[in-house]
């Protein structure tokens, strides 16, 4: 494809940069390597510096400008090799089409290796930073936190059981494997890696047996795989990941020792399932510690995400002084608190952790590929043909055949048993990747072959990364794998599911015979009844059906306000619209500052609160896709009369949507309670507010075409009522039909009339309403799903 | 209805019986009250609609109409194997036909009134059931969201409609077109256990 020039500056910018960057890089190399080897010893910057001035009569000893290089140095250069990786990640985004068919992972790799190469040939050395320390305490973490933190946590547990199956029993069984075939292999002589011990393979074994979902992630969302799929790969990775280093600590230490016993080989397994529960225990008791702490930040709003953070590193350095699994330890810590702590704080603080985290994460990450790119050019190999080749083979083989055995294994036990595509994208998107890496890096060098083992293990992330990486989407879409259904959730489906669990339940307490679902039910009545009580700032019970509900019901009127083709004011300068429209109406109610506050405030409240619903898939590199961009509907400004142009609306699935609701008597809203948050008393309790404030006044349009389904919310009944007035007057103009906004401000459900101004009259009987307690719905009022409506639209008199 | 595909094995059938005996304290057939006194049963928002089913003729007879006022083991074995997972290798057909008992089984649930249409007010009182759990919402929320699942359904089923045309209300047909999502093997599916369990079920009080 042709590049266009656009799409060429900045690439060849990015390459510059690149090149510039690692020139640069170079040259500080070279004042870095000094410092490192002898603190003691000037640095010669400095050192030239302080003499220079000596042979220079002429000048002051205070020289004018200096440069103290070594000062900044480790901060400096950690900066620009993030910056470099990062500018990397936006070089590739510029070609959309690359990032479809090639992995980021991938690229990252290639970066890596041309500023390796770039390196190699300026005879540098890359930065010693990747040591044990480092990776272990400063860029695991981040990466599993990404992980856990955004794990779906209901298909995650509805599917514990495959998940810990296959990641526990699935890397066992590859190391084990792996190590024993590639300790026969050594056998053979002429191999000429018979010094390689049975530990040592295993503990190589063990590397390469982490897997790595990033890269197979991104791919199963965009093909839209079905969730059972997605969740065993993203769950097996993650906790693969625990279990790999669990094992990678158990073989180092073994390694090390001359005999094993067959005692010390028990004290190794039992110490493998003290490790593990003991991670999640710990990880579950930090979760719940953070999500009590959360409780009480309702005034110190700005160091919610702090608490979040400083929990979950805790949880993990504690369980590394212990020395038992972190990462399972984060990983739990993160999936117990995020239920409640997305409760706890602000709409604000939920946003910022999660960018922060997914940043975090994801920079640990694309700086450990870089650093495997690298890494790759510039160090020593040591290559064994043999062993490495077979490595490699050994590797893709075992694991296919452990797809295969333990899904046998499995299936019986699963409702929804995989299929052999299933087994396929399993085995097949099992990349190695940054966990390996770090890990043979970091290998103790009194383990011989050292060199050897991270040549192999770079050989097989390559190759898995490349191979299986670009391949693995052309492979799966031409496989038809199970795709999800991931329809737009209707309410239907939502009260059904509710129903057939509880059915399920009821059904088991009847018959005595209980499955997860009793469990499930168990679990959630202590939740509702105990935990949340504990852990919960404002404890309101809400049904998934409701938050559903709230949520179809927002992005409704989102959908429409969007329609219009002006922007949404913030209510202040919509006083400034009634000003305008003075001749057409009474003297309407200004809004209180405090009110609008406190609209705006349980607006994006409800809209926080819900939030969680909406994401069911996360992408490893980007973060879930929020309708917050749409919370800007508050503040933008408008000018109505634009946007209320029959015209400009465009029938789109709004329109269909709302079309549902039109045949809704007038007066008569989903959704019909009002009073505002400040009428309401402790009693009524604060949910009922908030529904009232995000609940959509439908307008009671009888047409069927889709004109005008004008939607404002509750909170904004001036502008209904200016709306209406506005709406009036271009009807009259147009000959359209009357929406009848200003029926939604009234509440005694009568039905208003149609008359080119009881929109006025409509809203001065709001007025009398405005902050009073609605009446409920009388038995006058029509409901079309009931009775035939026996209102007849209002012909428009132009007509 | 097709008791082949959703049978039970022998023992299990042995435990339910013991535990239809458990229910029954003893006696052949069993009655709504027996089953409304399971402790268990108590914080289930729809048991009501569950005992019902089991008493609801519609669920144990083709064509039958009408509820019963007690059953025997017979019927509260047929009752169950709506539950029962199907087997692994059934026919397209068969899955169809499964999928269809069930759906069947969840419409009644709604249709009490057995005149074939869930209307407005039958789907209401199911949503509201199932809500009142949630505490501190209102009748109005509850009515508001059965009155938009009805619209829902209408607009899928019957697509858009004229100004005054209305929905009677959902037919079977247009309830199997809304659930067309809903993987329905996986949610209403009980693993049946091997074990007797019977002594684990807290005695109800009489």
């Amino acid at each position: 494809m042709v590049l266009n020039f656009n799409e060429r500056s900045p690439f060849t910018f990015l390459m510059c940069v690149i090149c510039i960057a690692s020139l640069g890089y170079g040259a500080n190399v070279m004042a870095f390597e000094p410092t490192s080897t002898s603190p003691s010893k000037l640095p010669p910057w400095s050192q030239v510096e302080d003499t220079d001035p000596d042979p220079d009569p002429g000048e002051t000893t205070q020289a004018v400008f200096t440069l103290n290089y070594p000062r900044i140095q480790i901060p400096f250069e950690i900066t620009l090799w993030v910056l470099l990786a990062s500018f990397a990640k936006i070089g590739f985004h510029v070609y959309h089409k690359i990032t479809v068919w090639v992995p980021e992972s991938c690229l990252l790799i290639s970066i890596g290796l041309i500023v390796g190469g770039i390196m190699h040939s300026l005879h540098e050395k890359p930065p010693a930073v990747l040591t044990s320390n480092a990776f272990f305490l400063y860029m695991l973490p981040p990466i599993v936190l990404d992980s856990g933190y955004f794990m779906p946590t209901r298909p995650f547990f509805e599917n514990f059981g495959t998940v810990l199956w296959f990641a526990v029993v699935g890397t066992l069984w590859n190391s084990i494997g792996i190590g024993i075939s590639l300790f026969a292999i050594c056998q053979i002589e002429v191999f000429g890696v018979q010094d390689i011990t049975l530990q040592e393979n295993f503990l190589f074994a063990s590397i390469i047996s982490a897997v790595e979902p990033v890269a197979v992630l991104t791919v199963f969302e965009d093909i839209s795989v079905h969730e059972q799929l997605y969740i065993v790969v993203f769950g097996e990775c993650l906790f693969n990941d625990a279990v790999t280093v669990v094992l990678y600590n158990l073989f180092n230490h073994v390694a090390a020792l001359e005999v094993v016993e067959a005692g010390d080989v028990f004290l190794d397994i039992g110490r493998f399932f003290v490790v593990g529960l003991g991670g999640t225990i710990f990880g579950a008791l930090f979760g719940f510690v953070t999500a009590f702490t959360t409780r009480f930040t309702g005034k110190v709003r700005e160091i919610e995400p702090l608490i979040i953070f400083l929990y979950s590193y805790l949880a993990y350095l504690i369980a590394e002084l212990f020395a038992i699994s972190s990462i399972m330890a984060i990983v739990i810590c993160a999936l117990t608190m995020k239920y409640y702590v997305e409760e706890n704080v602000s709409q604000r603080s939920c946003t910022t952790i999660r960018h922060v985290i997914k940043m975090v994460g994801s920079v640990s990450e694309t700086l450990i590929f870089f650093f495997l790119g690298v890494v790759t050019i510039t160090t020593e190999h040591e290559w064994n043909w043999g062993y490495i080749l077979f490595a490699l083979l050994f590797a893709l083989l075992w694991r296919g055949l452990g797809i295969l055995v333990l899904t046998q294994i499995i299936n019986p036990f699963r409702t929804i048993p995989f299929n052999f595509k299933d087994q396929f994208g399993l085995a097949y998107g099992g990349l190695r990747g940054a966990v390996s890496f770090a890990l043979a890096f970091t290998l103790p060098d009194n383990i011989g072959r050292k060199d050897l083992f991270i040549t192999g293990t770079i050989v097989v992330i390559i190759f898995t990364v490349f191979i299986q990486g670009i391949t693995i989407r052309p492979l799966l879409k031409l496989m038809n794998v199970r795709k999800t259904n991931r329809n737009q959730e209707t309410i239907n489906d939502e009260i059904h599911k509710r129903l057939m669990e509880h059915t399920v339940a009821g059904i088991e307490d009847l018959c005595g015979q209980w499955s997860h679902y009793y469990w499930k039910d168990k679990f959630m009545k202590f939740n509702n009844r105990i935990l949340r009580k504990i852990l919960i700032r404002d404890n309101h019970p809400e049904s998934s059906i409701v938050a559903l509900y709230k949520k179809l019901e927002l992005q409704n009127a989102m959908e429409v306000l969007d329609q219009m083709s002006g922007d949404i004011s913030a209510a202040p300068s919509l006083i400034s619209l009634h000003e305008e429209r003075k001749n057409a109406s009474k003297s309407r109610k200004k809004f209180l500052s405090s009110d609008v506050t406190n609209m705006h405030e349980l607006l994006s409240k409800n809209m926080y609160k819900i939030r969680h619903r909406t994401v069911s898939y996360t992408n490893k590199h980007t973060l879930p896709d929020d309708i917050t961009a749409r919370e800007i509907l508050m503040r933008r400004h408008t000018s109505l009369r634009r946007s209320l142009r029959a015209g400009s609306f465009h029938g789109t699935n709004a329109a269909k949507m709302s079309q549902k609701y039109f045949s809704l008597p007038m007066g008569r809203s989903l959704n019909s309670r009002f009073p505002p948050r400040r009428l309401v008393h402790a009693g009524d309790g604060d949910i009922e507010s908030e529904i009232n404030y995000s609940s959509i006044r439908h307008p009671q349009r009888v047409s069927s075409k889709a004109v005008m389904p004008l939607r404002p919310l509750n909170t904004l009944k001036e502008v209904a009522s200016s709306v209406n007035t506005v709406d009036g007057q271009n009807e009259e103009q147009r000959g359209c039909r009357r929406s009848h906004l200003g029926s939604n401000v009234s509440r005694s459900g009568h039905l208003t009339s149609h008359l080119p101004h009881g929109s006025s009259r409509n809203c001065s009987d709001g007025d009398h309403d405005a902050w009073v307690e609605e009446p409920q719905n009388n038995s006058d009022v029509q409901h079309p799903l009931m009775r035939r409506p026996h209102w007849l639209p209002q012909k428009p008199h132009d007509k | 209805m097709g008791l082949e595909q959703n049978e039970v094995s022998l023992e299990q059938i042995a435990i339910l019986h013991n535990r239809f005996k458990q229910l029954s304290q003893n006696e052949e057939t069993l009655r709504r009250d027996d089953l409304k006194t399971i402790q268990d049963l108590e914080s289930n928002p729809i048991r009501y609609q569950i005992i019902e089913a089991f008493f609801d003729r519609r669920n144990f007879q083709k064509d039958g109409v009408g509820s019963v006022e007690e059953i025997g083991f017979e019927e509260f074995l047929t009752v169950m194997s709506y539950f029962r997972a199907p087997a692994h290798h059934i026919t397209e057909e068969q899955r169809e036909e499964i999928r269809r008992a069930k759906l069947r089984f969840l419409f009644n649930m709604h249709d009490t009134d057995n005149d074939g249409t869930i209307t407005l007010e039958e789907y209401r009182h199911v949503v509201e059931e199932l809500l009142s759990r949630s505490g501190a919402l209102g009748r109005e929320t509850a009515k508001g969201i059965a009155d938009a699942a009805m619209l829902e359904v209408a607009s899928i089923s019957v697509g858009p409609m004229a100004p005054d045309e209305f929905y009677e209300g959902i037919t079977f047909e247009h309830f199997l077109k809304i659930l067309k999502g809903i993987e329905i093997e996986t949610r209403m599916h009980i693993r049946f256990l091997n074990m007797d369990t019977a002594v684990f079920c807290k005695q109800h009080s009489v």
